[in-house]
């Protein structure tokens, strides 16, 4: 088993991700992930100096658009996908008193 | 018939898109129990959609270029009232209040949809095993997968289900499968085609692109679903698509690269197939017998395509993922707390790879690991990018093959997540950079499956990667492919 990527770091990139992993999941993904870092090796060693970063394909620059009111999408049928909604609000359990 | 040639006769009033639809539904009913590349056959609405064609024509008016040709759209891209899976239980129940952008286009001019098709699980994956409703079978041999992750549109394609196909490519998701199943299919100029309401993989590379039995219906395709869209920020603001337009130009005088590092001989990559480095080579030969001239060129980073594209793009899809979490749209499993909630919806909602992808590009990312990795592979795409502008210094277009191997047994990869990702190894590398790619079949390989030739020119030229495909095309015709 490669040892890129320890079981503690695979539970611990889960709790961010909000996925719960049984315990044959943590070891496979222990193992390929594992894998995969192996073999991004070669970016990952590379000398790469001064080359600036390429975070996406076009020079864009931001694209703005006049300031006027257009139509958009009817609140109450985006609502109406919402597995609970009341009051014309999203509606979910508890956010008070979780664990970070 | 081609989708051209079905428009031609409809908007003549010869044919009537009902009849021309009833054809393709005849078909759907003979062999998609064997193939299964649909999620959802519209029938009702593609019936509807032809009459008001007939109809149109009828009353003496114009139902537009593409009247009564027959379309399969990827599962990923959002069709108002109709189900839109992107074949994934998270997204159950939902139906998208709007229409995506090619969508709205096609539907214009004339376009029939007759289903949304099944890809791997938000489009992760190469051989469209990874559907939450069950993998989809090549049409040319069904133990065989038809690629991925268009693989239903490809396939759809190829049983002759629709004329036209679209599917969207992040690493390949057009290109692949349709080498796979034997049809044309095109990646973009990142940016060509609107990406508004294809659902999101990795934002810096997805890609909206065209499938067709052939270069001149997948040219027509293009230039429609091409063009600035003001509700794609991304999208070109002067990108005026010209494909069909150059159909007819040749080869004469254009200057032909082989990509050493993707060509199977020496210092290439390996895992390239012999049958299929034989395909190429044959290709290669074929515009040189047309004009081009032909010679080896080097594009170095090329051979850690695959190393970078795997950290960027499920970094971005830990990103784009991270919206289904049971609050707006889609599976909702109860939880005593919000955060209980999401952790519940998106375990049960997602499958394997996506969860595998959502790991490896939240671990990419995180703190510690950032610089190593997702740092490293954004200097890898300039990296990159610098090298196709030296080597479009010295010649017009590049040859490799589209994949590796051709399409390969089911269930053969799908246990080990690497050996899958290597498919990809050949197309990688225009998604990180955003230029167009074609592929077109070039002959068969040893087992009598269809091998992809793939053509690769610079950022907006795109028109150039079809009029190469045609000569190709023609060549492989004539049988100048093997």
């Amino acid at each position: 088993m490669s040892e890129r990527i320890t079981r503690d770091d695979v539970v611990h990139v889960a709790r961010l991700a909000r996925l719960q992993l049984s315990e044959a999941e943590i070891d496979r993904f222990t193992e390929q992930l594992g894998d995969v870092l192996d073999h991004a090796e070669d970016v990952e060693s590379l000398d790469v100096g001064d080359i600036p970063p390429t975070a996406h394909p076009l020079p864009l620059v931001n694209v703005t658009r006049p300031d006027e009111l257009v139509e958009s999408l009817d609140r109450f049928e985006l609502l109406a996908q919402a597995p609970f909604a009341e009051d014309g609000h999203f509606r979910v359990p508890p956010v008070l008193g979780e664990q970070p | 018939m081609s989708a051209i040639e079905t428009a031609r006769a409809v908007r003549a009033g010869e044919r009537s898109a009902v009849e021309v639809l009833e054809e393709h539904l005849a078909r759907i009913d003979a062999r998609e129990a064997e193939i299964h590349a649909f999620n959802l056959v519209t029938e009702e609405s593609a019936r509807v959609q032809a009459e008001a064609v007939d109809a149109t024509v009828a009353a003496g008016g114009d139902p537009g270029p593409l009247a009564g040709a027959t379309v399969a759209l990827k599962d990923n891209m959002c069709t108002r009232g109709i189900p839109t899976t992107c074949s994934s239980k998270i997204l159950e129940g939902w139906i998208p209040p709007y229409d995506a952008t090619v969508v709205t286009k096609l539907a214009a001019a004339g376009a029939v949809f007759v289903g949304k098709t099944n890809l791997d699980e938000f489009a992760m994956g190469s051989s469209t095993e990874n559907s939450a409703f069950g993998a989809t079978h090549n049409p040319l041999d069904v133990s065989r997968v038809p690629g991925g992750s268009s693989g239903g549109s490809a396939a759809s394609v190829a049983a002759g289900f629709a004329a036209l196909g679209i599917g969207s490519d992040t690493g390949g998701s057009v290109r692949q499968p349709a080498a796979f199943c034997g049809v044309v299919g095109m990646k973009p100029t990142y940016g060509a085609v609107s990406r508004y309401g294809l659902i999101a993989f990795g934002s810096s590379l997805d890609q909206i692109g065209p499938f067709a039995a052939d270069v001149a219906d997948a040219a027509a395709l293009f230039d429609l679903i091409a063009g600035h869209d003001p509700r794609d920020t991304t999208s070109i603001v002067d990108f005026v698509p010209s494909a069909g337009a150059v159909l007819d130009q040749g080869v004469d005088g254009l200057r032909v690269g082989v990509v050493r590092e993707l060509s199977g001989g020496p210092g290439s990559v390996e895992g390239i197939s012999p049958d299929v480095i034989a395909r190429t080579n044959a290709a290669v030969e074929a515009l040189a017998a047309a004009g081009a001239e032909v010679e080896e060129v080097s594009v170095p980073s090329a051979t850690l395509g695959l190393s970078a594209y795997y950290l960027v793009a499920p970094a971005e899809a830990s990103s784009n993922l991270a919206r289904y979490d049971g609050v707006r749209f889609g599976l909702r499993v109860d939880g005593a707390t919000t955060g209980e909630m999401n952790t519940a919806t998106r375990t049960a909602g997602f499958g394997e790879e996506v969860k595998r992808r959502i790991m490896l590009g939240t671990y990419a990312l995180s703190a510690g690991y950032y610089d190593a990795f997702y740092g490293k592979a954004l200097k890898v795409r300039t990296m990159m990018l610098n090298d196709f502008a030296s080597v479009y210094d010295k010649v017009d277009v590049l040859i490799t093959p589209t994949a590796p191997t051709t399409a390969f047994p089911m269930g053969e990869r799908s246990q080990d997540p690497m050996t899958m990702y290597v498919n990809d190894v050949c197309t990688i590398p225009s998604n990180l950079v955003g230029h167009p790619g074609i592929s077109v079949p070039f002959g068969v390989g040893d087992d009598g499956m269809p091998v992809g030739v793939q053509v690769l020119a610079p950022a907006t030229h795109d028109a150039l990667t079809f009029r190469v495909g045609a000569v190709l095309e023609a060549a492989a015709n004539a049988g100048g492919e093997s």
